[in-house]
């Protein structure tokens, strides 16, 4: 594979995976626990949002096809879209929102502060710039599985069980392809399987503050990086695209 | 009984470096953690701030109104209290 | 001080432009008129979050996108604010919040009308809250204090609110045939609800005269519909859009548009909840306040907890 095209995917990957957990994040606009955390979840959803952009207009200049973001982030078919699973999971319940945003936040703050150091300048730019609200989704994403998993025993148990079910999901984040053997080898990105047991010590230590039980490693889901998805990823594009696929080629 | 929605707090903010805190509105939040996040999603998203403090609200105690007259008008007339009372000869420049 | 005495104080204070405070005293009607108005005031904030963001999921570029979220989110911070001001006069927020669920509270009709299409959201942002900010210049000069400084601080951010809508027209005026339709039909459907946004006819308003009396509202509502109206006929012309209003027309001689006539028995229709969404808002607000029950409780749960630990630390 050429460095082009492994960068070009690594970069869809990287931007797919904001572009649809910030969709996702964004559905709690108007219906969240208290007007407060209304305020803050659209704050994270809008960080993503901006990290979507930038990585996506890049992707756009590195395939050289003048491609724009909204090109990119509305007008590809499903099997070209590169976003881990967990990303795309439903919202349920707040606790099932907490668990996926922690989750990712951590392997998502492991992730950008190895890109700081990227050999790709303009990755090392977006992710210098990017790193800084990373860290604080991620404070903010730790506190809220101390407040649930310590805080009532139903808030308890619901969370818990929630980690249960998207465990099988964390897998899919560090699954690794001939574009991640490029990119590792250019110094562009970093090798997901020595991020892995950070992440999970990392977890494990915070699910333990929060009283609660690392669910055990058993079968993962896997798929998202040849963009074979779950169910709910239709739905989500079916809405994404709506408008663009409606009235194509529009200026809006 | 535990009280079920969160308490309210105040926000104050330095909007930047050098300048004190100032309020800049209330906001409910379970704890100060908390709070101090609120605070920073809802009155520093335009960049209004580089600090910000919270305190419950039930911590703030205040004058009253009916006591405004003798709390505050017997200064009225220290007027010696001001640079402006005292006359310096222009001669010996500013001072 | 007696009753009288407490009275006087606070009659001049109205008269000279002297903001009431929280721990002031005032008239019992006041504290209840001023209360009233602010808490319907954040409802509709709230509520108002609602018919936009049914259209975040499906904003068609990601400029828009963001734009759109962003300006809900202030809306949040709206309602926050102004729950705040109510919570001066000593009602909490839990319980202004439960008077609206409970059918006790009203809120604006306008956001009982639902969000169609994509033009909606930018005659939303055009019209109800163009609007919306002829009504709250006016309020920044509102007797009561908290309400005064929360209007201010809304002003401020209100300003992108506006421009963000008409420029969603503005690009859909400018784009294919089908586009401009999609404009045209949104304005046709938000013109009328939007001149409603200002209330019954000053003689028809059971708490105007009061509270132009009291300077909580400094304007009646005919005119500030009329001001509302004579600034946004040019900006539907620039548009290239028709407003659905026959009889409207410039009068040279007042210096101000002829306009014909509300429909008023759809606004108090509407009020009384036969509006197109009224169930749906308010189901979602419930919605949000049940599901949201147990995690407010967790967190309180928590927080106590580690005040607990920290004491038991310092200890
Ligand atoms: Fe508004
Ligand atoms: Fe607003
Ligand atoms: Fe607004």
């Amino acid at each position: 594979m050429e460095q082009k095209e492994a960068l070009f995917n690594y970069l869809l990957r990287l931007a797919d995976n904001a572009a649809i957990l910030g969709h996702k994040l964004s559905e709690w606009c108007g219906h969240g626990p208290e007007l407060e955390e209304d305020i803050a979840i659209i704050n994270t959803a809008l960080d993503l949002l901006g990290h979507a952009r930038s990585l996506y207009t890049y992707a756009g200049e590195v395939e050289g096809k003048g491609r724009t973001e909204d090109d990119l982030a509305f007008l590809r078919i499903e099997r070209e879209y590169k976003n881990a699973l967990i990303t795309e999971l439903p919202n349920g319940h707040y606790g099932d929102t907490i668990a996926r945003q922690y989750l990712f936040d951590q392997f998502n703050y492991l992730l950008f502060t190895e890109l700081e150091k990227s050999s790709d300048e303009t990755i090392a730019a977006i992710a210098a710039k990017a790193i800084k609200e990373i860290r604080y989704h991620l404070r903010r994403s730790i506190e809220w599985t101390l407040r649930l998993g310590d805080g009532t025993e139903e808030s308890h148990n619901r969370i818990q069980e929630s980690f249960d079910n998207i465990w099988a999901y964390t897998g899919d984040l560090f699954v690794e392809d001939v574009s991640d053997e490029e990119i590792i080898a250019a110094g562009i990105g970093p090798d997901l399987k020595a991020l892995q047991p950070i992440w999970r010590e990392k977890v494990k230590a915070t699910l333990a503050e929060a009283t609660l039980t690392i669910p055990e490693d058993g079968w993962m889901h896997s798929g998202s990086k040849e963009g074979r998805h779950t169910e709910h990823m239709g739905h989500i594009l079916s809405e994404l695209q709506y408008m663009q696929r409606a009235y194509p080629g529009c200026e809006w | 009984m535990e009280r079920k929605d969160w308490p309210l707090w105040e926000v104050f903010v330095r909007s930047k470096a050098g300048l004190s805190h100032k309020h800049s509105g209330s906001l409910h939040a379970p704890d100060a953690e908390m709070a101090i996040s609120n605070a920073r999603d809802v009155y520093t998203r335009r960049n209004e701030g580089v600090s910000i403090w919270v305190v419950e609200s039930k911590h703030i105690h205040s004058t009253l109104e009916t006591d405004s007259e003798s709390m505050f008008d017997p200064n009225e007339d220290k007027i010696y209290r001001h640079p402006t009372f005292y006359d310096i000869p222009d001669e010996v420049g500013h001072m | 001080m007696s009753e009288t005495d407490l009275q006087t104080i606070f009659d001049r204070k109205i008269e000279n432009e002297v903001k009431i405070e929280p721990k002031d005293w005032m008239p019992d009607a006041y504290r209840k008129n001023v209360l009233r108005q602010m808490a319907q005031h954040a409802h509709s904030e709230v509520v108002g979050m609602l018919p936009e963001g049914n259209w975040i999921t499906r904003a068609p570029s990601m400029r828009r996108k963001v734009a759109l979220l962003a300006k809900i989110q202030d809306e949040a911070g709206h309602g926050l604010y102004l729950y705040s001001a109510a919570e001066t006069l000593g009602t909490d927020r839990e319980r202004l919040v439960l008077d609206l669920l409970e059918g006790k509270a009203k809120y604006s009709s306008i956001f009982n009308y639902p969000a169609l299409t994509w033009a909606d959201i930018g005659a939303v942002g055009w019209l109800v809250d163009g609007a919306a900010i002829v009504n709250q210049i006016m309020l920044q000069k509102t007797s009561y204090g908290p309400y005064s400084r929360a209007m201010i601080r809304i002003c401020k951010e209100e300003s992108f609110h506006q421009r963000q809508g008409y420029e969603i027209l503005l690009t859909l005026c400018r784009g294919t045939e089908e586009q401009k339709a999609m404009a045209q039909d949104a304005l046709n459907r938000f013109w009328w609800p939007s001149l409603m946004m200002f209330g019954p006819s000053d003689k028809d308003s059971p708490h105007s005269a009061q509270s132009m009396a009291w300077k909580v509202k400094r304007m009646g509502n005919d005119d500030l519909r009329q001001k509302f109206i004579d600034q946004t006929v040019k900006q539907a012309d620039f548009l290239g859009l028709t407003i659905p209003d026959p009889d409207l027309k410039w009068n040279e001689e007042k210096g101000q548009y002829d306009w014909g006539q509300i429909d008023w028995e759809e606004f108090y229709n509407v009020i009384k909840g036969n509006g197109p969404c009224n169930k749906e808002r308010l189901a979602a607000r419930q919605a949000a306040y049940d599901n949201g029950a147990w995690v407010r409780e967790a967190a309180t749960a928590y927080a106590n907890k580690r005040a607990q630990r920290r004491d038991k630390d310092a200890a």
